[in-house]
């Protein structure tokens, strides 16, 4: 079984991959959307952010200074030997992470104003658990989210009446607010539920979800499709300059409603999604979105 | 029209720049983001110089990543922030200071394009979460003021080489891209009605 400390390593290799290489997916759908583009100020703006996301790899630096709050998602085995343990083990490896890469310090207390220096708080690092019967791997996932993406999220509560498409303009209205400010073309996830809270989960879990994978509800995928274009429609484009991507790809999760309510969850990523999984289960570490890591040793 | 300026810029190179224009700079950058502008507004308000004289200069909304190594400061990633936080302070320090190119993301509002206008200024955008590119474009920390603010709100004075591509949202006739833009979204979006 893997030690505490070498966890610890493999974590700060996985905060190191989501910092400066862009997973292959995003990077796929960026060049698609550059080959597609024939406005050239938007085609201008999509061949910097591509030249910006080749020399973050080539040269080791985060894509973006903004390097965000650090969340982590954790799909752990009711086995895995180290459940108890993970919690501190995150929150080390997010402190020596934030010296070792660098990552910009951006936890702030809400009161004082004090920036913490190690992007560690209350209730920072975040970590959303999921508890797998019969398991016992744990596959961890972190995400670093700008401050700027939080301008396209937003959740509201819909009497049913509004339906399906009250919904959907809910979720045009915030992209259509946020404009350039979210640093699009955005990634959207979308939570349709009966509660606010439960929404906003649901939307970050379709965050998460791969690229270009469809909700298994047919009526649901094809809802994000039709949505996906709509949002496109608006018009914004990349940077805001204009163009034909606003958005990469959108994704929904629904939940049951209450018979009284429909709420609408948004959590939206800027261009620079960055997140990295890796598997651990035994002495084994497999990183997941970031294939090349799998050569690596740590000590 | 693509444009090649070097600092000081003068309020004829500035206004001869219009909307849509691509500019790459040389020269001298000065960072200042929320806690920076406060600052700076307190200071030209009561009379105090500024660390670095503006007029002539490039301000750039973006908090770094940077290393301190034995060479000194290597700032790592350096790409905007939100400029639109800024707009309170914005018209007074272009007024105050000369200072005639800013650059952020997001867009600013009417009161910094009237800024603009009058004092012979203009806003562009950098491509936003570019930090590792613009890093690129970035030759040496010249100086840091006022790092008790913290690293990203501190004032980095950064010599810039070829650094761009800076897209012209407002420029000194007053026209103010994004604002135009937001009003053929506000029509798009009718048209998206029924198509979900």
């Amino acid at each position: 079984m893997l030690t505490e400390d070498r966890i610890r390593r493999y974590v700060i290799e996985l905060m190191r991959a989501a910092a400066i290489h862009l997973p292959e997916e995003v990077k796929t759908s960026l060049r698609r959307a550059y080959e597609l583009e024939d406005d050239p100020l938007a085609r201008r703006m999509l061949a910097a952010i591509l030249e910006n996301v080749e020399l973050a790899g080539g040269r080791r630096r985060p894509i973006c200074q903004d390097t965000g709050v650090v969340m982590f998602s954790v799909r752990a085995g009711e086995r895995f030997p180290m459940l108890g343990r993970l919690p501190e083990i995150l929150r080390a490896a997010v402190v020596e992470a934030t010296r070792m890469i660098p990552l910009r310090p951006n936890a702030v207390d809400v009161i004082t104003g004090r920036n913490s220096g190690d992007n560690t708080g209350d209730y920072i690092p975040w970590i959303d658990w999921e508890i797998v019967p019969e398991e016992d791997y744990a596959e961890i996932t972190v995400m670093l989210k700008g401050g700027g993406s939080e301008a396209a999220g937003g959740v509201t509560v819909l009497t049913p009446s509004a339906g399906i498409e009250g919904a959907s303009k809910f979720v045009l209205e915030v992209v259509k607010e946020a404009g350039p400010r979210a640093c699009p073309p955005l990634i959207i996830g979308v939570g349709i539920s009966g509660t606010t809270y439960t929404a906003i989960c649901l939307a970050k879990k379709a965050l998460l979800r791969g690229m270009g994978l469809r909700n298994p509800r047919p009526e649901l995928a094809s809802l994000e499709e039709r949505l996906l274009n709509a949002v496109n429609m608006l018009g914004w484009g990349v940077h805001g300059v204009g163009g034909r991507t606003t958005a990469l790809d959108l994704r929904i999760e629904a939940s049951h409603r209450h018979p009284a309510s429909l709420a609408v969850g948004v959590v939206s990523s800027c261009w620079a999604f960055r997140y990295s999984t890796m598997r651990i289960r035994g002495d084994n570490v497999e990183f997941l979105t970031h294939n090349f890591l799998n050569e690596l040793e740590v000590d | 029209m693509e444009y090649r300026l070097r600092t000081p810029i003068s309020e004829q190179e500035i206004r001869r720049l219009r909307v849509g224009d691509l500019v790459f700079m040389d020269g001298l950058v000065v960072t200042l983001r929320d806690a920076g502008h406060r600052r700076a507004i307190e200071y030209l308000r009561s009379g105090r110089r500024l660390p670095i004289d503006l007029a002539g200069l490039v301000l750039y909304h973006m908090g770094p990543v940077v290393r301190m190594s034995e060479g000194g400061w290597e700032i790592v990633a350096a790409g905007p922030t939100t400029s639109a936080r800024l707009e309170a302070y914005e018209p007074e320090l272009i007024e105050k200071t000369g200072v005639r190119l800013i650059v952020g993301k997001g867009g600013m509002g009417a009161k910094t394009a009237e800024a603009c206008k009058r004092f012979g200024a203009a806003y562009a955008i950098y491509p936003g979460g570019a930090g590792a590119l613009a890093a690129e474009a970035i030759e040496e920390v010249e100086m840091v003021e006022w790092l008790d603010l913290g690293i990203p709100e501190a004032m980095w004075v950064l010599r810039v080489r070829n650094f761009g591509p800076l897209m012209i949202m407002i420029d000194s006739t007053g026209r103010n891209f994004y604002e135009e833009r937001r009003r053929i979204v506000e029509e798009n979006m009718g048209r998206t009605a029924g198509f979900v």
